[in-house]
């Protein structure tokens, strides 16, 4: 028996060993190449980034969508999903359709339908309100259109987020508590259903900005410049900031999650102690 | 038996990523009184209708253009009115096109299946571990990297494995005849991506064995690769097929890690579809993309039938 348990803590630690380095080795590479210089270390890859044209432009453009992006997901995601928990089972089977279809739908194909229709607006339609909104919808200080890709992209990775934080937690009870004693439909979700789903909608939110940060392919195609697009045209003149800013993305993303994480923990603990 | 609440919430299950094992505060009713449920009903349907009606305009639209676009050979580029045609899909199923979009599968098929049977050992052997430590941190880690993927993640690679990359002149890989621009070096970089999101997918799952199910096992004498052959691995199975389709997507949708790390070298339809649309304004190249978008959304469409089905036998088991 002891003899088996060792063989498998030399099989687990073999395992997590092969792949801890095959996951720590390009990190290491990538900090060690942006800062390698023929003159021994230099950190002019990331001290020149914010004097870097456009950085702070497309970081800008990016956080804002980011933002729109989550609020609008979530303000649309969640009623519906406490609802159908609620009161309308029937429609579980649609919402769920409504959120696995964008899977199906590869960002390029999404990218390429969206840009099918509005070629559809100044053709026909060129003196009624729609045109005006395909003109709103694109301007580029805030193009709106990002907007519903992302949202539409996200919608998978927020509705399993939530579908999982809402099994956890039986909604029809709370309400049916909060209700019963006197509280409004709207108190009864916002202060007794939303706090039992904390964590899941800080990762869906969370789900949601790592993808609007990191996103290409849309904006690319459709021509705007938020960061991930500014990456790319930086990488193709110089290649260690690239790097850098590829070293520094991963460093944003892993301490976002990590606050997060954290003010998940907090709450529950506060939760906890109240109980 | 329509929609029985689950009776038995597993909270394991329901943490997908980084959460601290402590499960929330866990109302256990067993039976709710259905007359008192009837009084939240009315009208809650309506809180699904914003949603709805997003997808409608935002999905459904698109998605008439991508049909109409993908049949229609718009020869007045003024109206824009074309005539039924199915030139354009079939020019997306031949030459240079076909061999993207064979290329592409091929990618997807492969790194997804690696990444499947690299990322169970790997779940298996953070969630049998001692130290919980190690076990949160490379739940983390997991949801990081699998968000890690596009540009960054290309220029990581490039930084790492490309021609002037640090392990590649460390041990004069170029030497060996290794290039990371090539299908190899794509495989190899989307697996970073990859076998972390299977980590995460495949967890839950893993955590749903029940104990008593592998001491019974013990307890009929079955060996660990018995139990692992005849009882884990079945009961996995749609979890295991469901990361697997999970992957594949990921992998076939991928369109910037290649565009910015390989460029043409490996022929992807994702990056077919961006030059047809971007590109070459040719008349009727907007259609052409519109039609191998088709062909790429059915390639996942059949992918995704296989899996559906089989997903509602795992729910019988692993709630």
């Amino acid at each position: 028996m002891a003899q088996l348990i060792s063989r498998l803590r030399v099989w687990r630690g073999a395992v997590l060993l092969l792949a801890g380095l095959y996951f720590l080795v390009p990190m290491a590479a990538s900090v060690w190449f942006s800062i390698d210089d023929r003159d021994g270390i230099s950190f002019e890859a990331y001290t020149g980034l914010l004097s870097a044209e456009g950085f702070t432009d497309s970081l800008v453009l990016t956080l804002e969508l980011a933002a729109v992006t989550v609020v609008v997901l979530l303000l649309l995601l969640v009623p519906a999903m406490i609802a159908v928990r609620i009161g309308s089972p029937r429609l579980r089977p649609v919402l769920e359709v409504v959120c696995t279809l964008p899977l199906v739908v590869p960002p390029v194909a999404l990218t390429a339908g969206l840009i099918g229709v509005l070629r559809w607006g100044p053709d026909y339609l060129m003196d009624t309100p729609f045109f005006q909104t395909f003109v709103f919808v694109q301007q580029p200080e805030f193009p709106l259109v990002l907007v519903v890709a992302y949202v539409l992209m996200a919608l998978p990775l927020a509705y399993r987020a939530l579908d999982s934080g809402l099994r956890a937690v039986d909604v029809p009870t709370l309400v049916e508590a909060a209700r019963n004693c006197g509280a409004s439909w709207p108190r009864a979700v916002v202060s007794v259903v939303l706090p039992n789903l904390r964590g899941a909608l800080l990762n869906a939110a969370f789900l949601t900005l790592a993808l609007v940060l990191g996103e290409f392919t849309t904006a690319s195609i459709l021509g705007y410049q938020p960061f991930a697009v500014w990456i790319y045209s930086v990488g193709n003149s110089q290649g260690q900031m690239s790097v850098a800013v590829s070293v520094l993305s991963l460093l944003i993303t892993w301490v976002l999650l990590l606050l997060l994480a954290a003010a998940g923990r907090e709450r529950r603990h506060k939760t906890a102690a109240t109980s | 038996m329509t929609t029985a609440p689950t009776p038995v919430p597993t909270p394991a299950a329901a943490e997908t990523s980084g959460g601290p094992g402590a499960p929330g505060p866990v109302t256990s009713s067993p039976a709710p009184p259905p007359v008192g449920r009837r009084l939240l009903r009315g009208g809650s349907w309506l809180a699904t209708v914003p949603l709805l009606a997003f997808f409608l305009i935002g999905f459904g639209l698109p998605a008439v253009a991508i049909v109409t676009g993908a049949f229609t050979v718009s020869s007045d580029a003024e109206t824009g009115a074309g005539a039924f045609t199915t030139a354009n899909l079939t020019d997306s199923v031949q030459g240079a096109y076909w061999t993207a979009l064979l290329s592409s599968i091929k990618l997807s098929a492969l790194t997804a299946l690696i990444g499947t049977v690299l990322g169970v050992p790997i779940a298996q052997a953070v969630l049998t571990s001692r130290f919980r430590m190690l076990r949160e941190a490379v739940l983390t880690a997991s949801g990081v990297l699998a968000n890690f993927g596009g540009l960054p993640l290309a220029f990581a690679f490039v930084a790492t494995l490309g021609n002037a990359g640090e392990v590649t002149r460390m041990f004069h890989l170029t030497d060996h005849g290794w290039s990371l621009y090539s299908f190899t070096g794509l495989a190899v970089t989307y697996l970073y991506f990859l076998v972390p999101l299977m980590v995460l997918t495949i967890t839950p799952a893993l955590e749903g064995l029940r104990v008593q199910w592998r001491e019974a096992a013990q307890n009929n004498r079955a060996t660990t690769l018995q139990y692992w052959r005849h009882i884990a691995l079945p009961i996995l199975f749609p979890s295991l097929l469901g990361g697997f389709v999970l992957l594949f997507g990921s992998a076939f949708a991928a369109y910037a890690t290649a565009a910015a790390m390989v460029g043409a070298t490996v022929p992807l339809i994702s990056r077919q579809i961006a030059d047809a649309l971007s590109g070459n304004v040719l008349v009727g190249q907007g259609n052409l993309a519109l039609a191998l978008s088709l062909d790429m959304i059915i390639v996942a469409v059949l992918v995704m039938a296989v899996y559906l089905p089989l997903q509602r036998r795992s729910a019988r088991w692993l709630s």
